[in-house]
């Protein structure tokens, strides 16, 4: 049995009848980290001590007998999710060192599973860019060609479980970040509705628009990491108390009579002409299995980047007040306080302080009203949008992204251009809706494209069944 | 819109409290100002009587019950502070003697 090669699920069955162990499911995971990770960086963090720890843990309860959802599999986890006694930046230098003294919801969720943590995964700074050339450490590479972005900006997690270094990974989606490197990397990613995962211990990077989401080589590998980390915690005073569900009973592979909505305003100027070829062809396959295809208008699609970014650095700009050099992270000492923290601060990487500055700037005295209140309000008109959408159909099918993976260095130097690597992923976080990313063929360059489907808020079952459909065609 | 000058950006990095650097300031003047124009096109749409969405799933005033429960211990609270004194976090003087 090749431990590298079988998906979350398949090790699951193998570890249940004894065909194998986690200790060396996990132990193959590592070997491979070692073998490939100098060339693909997608660890920040290797957990090694402690996953073969919960790993020897988890094979005595298997032994006897123990079903527990995840018991003995290894998963990654994105660096901005805290973890108790493993050090946690969220990509940045402002947070070095910094060892949480708790776990985050989901992280105890994994461990009450019975998941084994194999490690931290690379994230651009505070999850703010689409391609991990913002993290503060280093860049990861794409596994389909090194010499290209994953996406991001949980882009350490999609190349992770793209090259078989983890069986699934957990991410963060605040404008696509789950989405977007899932697509890139041709892996699957989920970003649930908000509200769904409690975001306890995830270090926040814009609160209204945050979200846990996961990774898996597999529709099936996906949902059942989402299974088991979902569900409600009243720590997270946004956390939807809503009664849980049976999201793997729900892969039934039968979309029959489901009405897919196909947005015109999704298929932008200047997206690759391959990506819009595969994803027809994909919408042709759900028509094929029975799906209704119905044409449909998100008329405001066009205001959600900028939407997005004024919303997203404003709040941002009031989570990142906290990082001040007083109870985390290193200090610079100054001449005075103000100086201390200012001087310290000068430590966030050059996105994090552009976005920093952005939101500042449209909160300000004078501005608010121009900039932060008018994106609200429009964010009414977003939100709309999809609730009229979903009054006709029960899934919105499009591309992920216009592209597929680009070059690293191709577009670091120009933020409008690294900005509309989201724009068709970022309108489903302004709204209540959720999302994943489902491959769907690759380019002539082998990079590999991604299907998004969108559903109406908390139906993550049924897009889940309809990625799991197409999959399985 | 208004147009930003070197003199704002100063005026947000102190409120933002960011120290930048000369070369710095004069590269945020010229991105922030290329989105904030790309921003204008928010100002196409009519918004009279849109209310505004704060959030994409709105709850209001979620209250637990008022009863102690343990917090964590001041070891694991202080763990990461650069300075720490007596149980406390250390800083420097802000107020003059």
């Amino acid at each position: 049995m090749n431990l590298t090669e079988l998906t979350l699920t398949e090790l699951r069955t193998a570890l249940r009848q004894g065909e194998t162990n986690s200790v060396a499911a996990t132990q193959a995971m590592l070997d491979r980290i070692v073998e490939q990770d100098n060339d693909i960086k997608s660890y920040l963090t290797i957990t090694d001590e402690m996953a073969l720890e919960q790993a020897a843990a988890a094979d005595k309860r298997l032994a006897n007998g123990d079903q527990s959802p995840l018991l003995g599999v290894p998963i990654a986890v994105k660096d901005i999710i805290a973890t108790k006694g493993a050090t946690t930046t969220a990509g940045s230098k402002i947070l070095e060192g910094f060892v949480p003294p708790y776990d985050a919801f989901v992280v105890e969720k994994l461990k009450e599973a019975g998941a084994v943590i194999l490690g931290k995964t690379n994230t651009d700074e505070f999850a703010m860019g689409s391609s991990t050339e913002n993290s503060g450490y280093f860049t990861t590479r794409n596994p389909w060609d090194l010499a290209r972005v994953p996406g991001g900006s949980s882009g350490g997690s999609a190349a992770a479980v793209a090259a078989n270094m983890a069986y699934g990974a957990l991410g963060t989606d605040t404008g696509g970040s789950v989405r977007q490197p899932a697509s890139f990397c041709g892996v699957v990613g989920l970003r649930p509705t908000y509200g769904r995962i409690s975001r306890w211990g995830v270090i926040a990077f814009a609160s209204s628009l945050d979200q846990v989401g996961t990774f898996g080589r597999t529709v099936a590998d996906t949902t059942a990491l989402f299974q088991a980390v979902t569900g409600y915690d009243r720590r997270d005073s946004t956390s939807l108390d809503v009664p849980a569900e049976d999201f793997e009973a729900a892969l039934t592979g039968d979309i029959k009579g489901l009405k897919v909505g196909v947005p015109a305003e999704y298929f932008v100027e200047g997206m690759d002409a391959e990506v819009e070829t595969a994803v027809r062809a994909a919408i042709a396959q759900l028509e094929k299995l029975g799906a209704e295809i119905i044409e449909i208008s998100l008329p405001h699609t066009q205001y959600a980047l900028p939407v997005y970014y004024l919303i997203a650095p404003a709040e941002a700009s009031a989570n990142l007040a906290r990082y001040d050099g007083i109870r985390y992270g290193p200090r610079i000492e100054g001449a005075d306080m103000i100086d201390s923290v200012k001087q310290t601060r000068a430590l966030f990487g050059p996105e994090v302080k552009r976005r920093i500055m952005l939101g500042t700037y449209a909160l300000s005295a004078g501005y608010y009203d121009e900039y932060y209140g008018r994106a609200l309000k429009v964010r009414t008109l977003i939100k709309q949008d999809f609730q009229n959408a979903f009054e006709q159909v029960d899934v919105i099918a499009a591309p992920t992204s216009p592209t597929t993976a680009f070059k690293i260095g191709e577009r670091a130097d120009d933020p409008l251009s690294m900005y509309l690597a989201d724009v068709l992923t970022l309108s489903l976080n302004l709204s209540a809706s959720c999302g994943l990313s489902v491959p769907c063929g690759f380019d002539s360059k082998g990079l590999p494209i991604g299907l998004q489907l969108i559903g109406n808020t908390l139906q993550e079952a049924t897009i889940l069944n309809t990625a799991f459909a197409y999959e399985q065609a | 819109m208004s147009e930003l000058t070197l003199k704002d950006v100063e005026r947000i990095a102190h409120l933002a409290r960011l120290q930048l650097t000369d070369e710095e300031k004069a590269a945020y003047l010229g991105q922030l100002t290329a989105v904030l124009d790309y921003a204008a096109v928010l100002n196409e749409l009519d918004l009279e009587g849109v209310p505004p969405s704060p959030h994409a799933v709105a709850q209001q005033n979620i209250m637990r019950d008022d009863v102690i429960e343990p917090s964590l211990p001041i070891e694991d609270t202080l763990h990461n502070a650069p300075q720490q004194a007596d149980n406390q976090f250390l800083i420097q003087s802000v107020l003059d003697e």
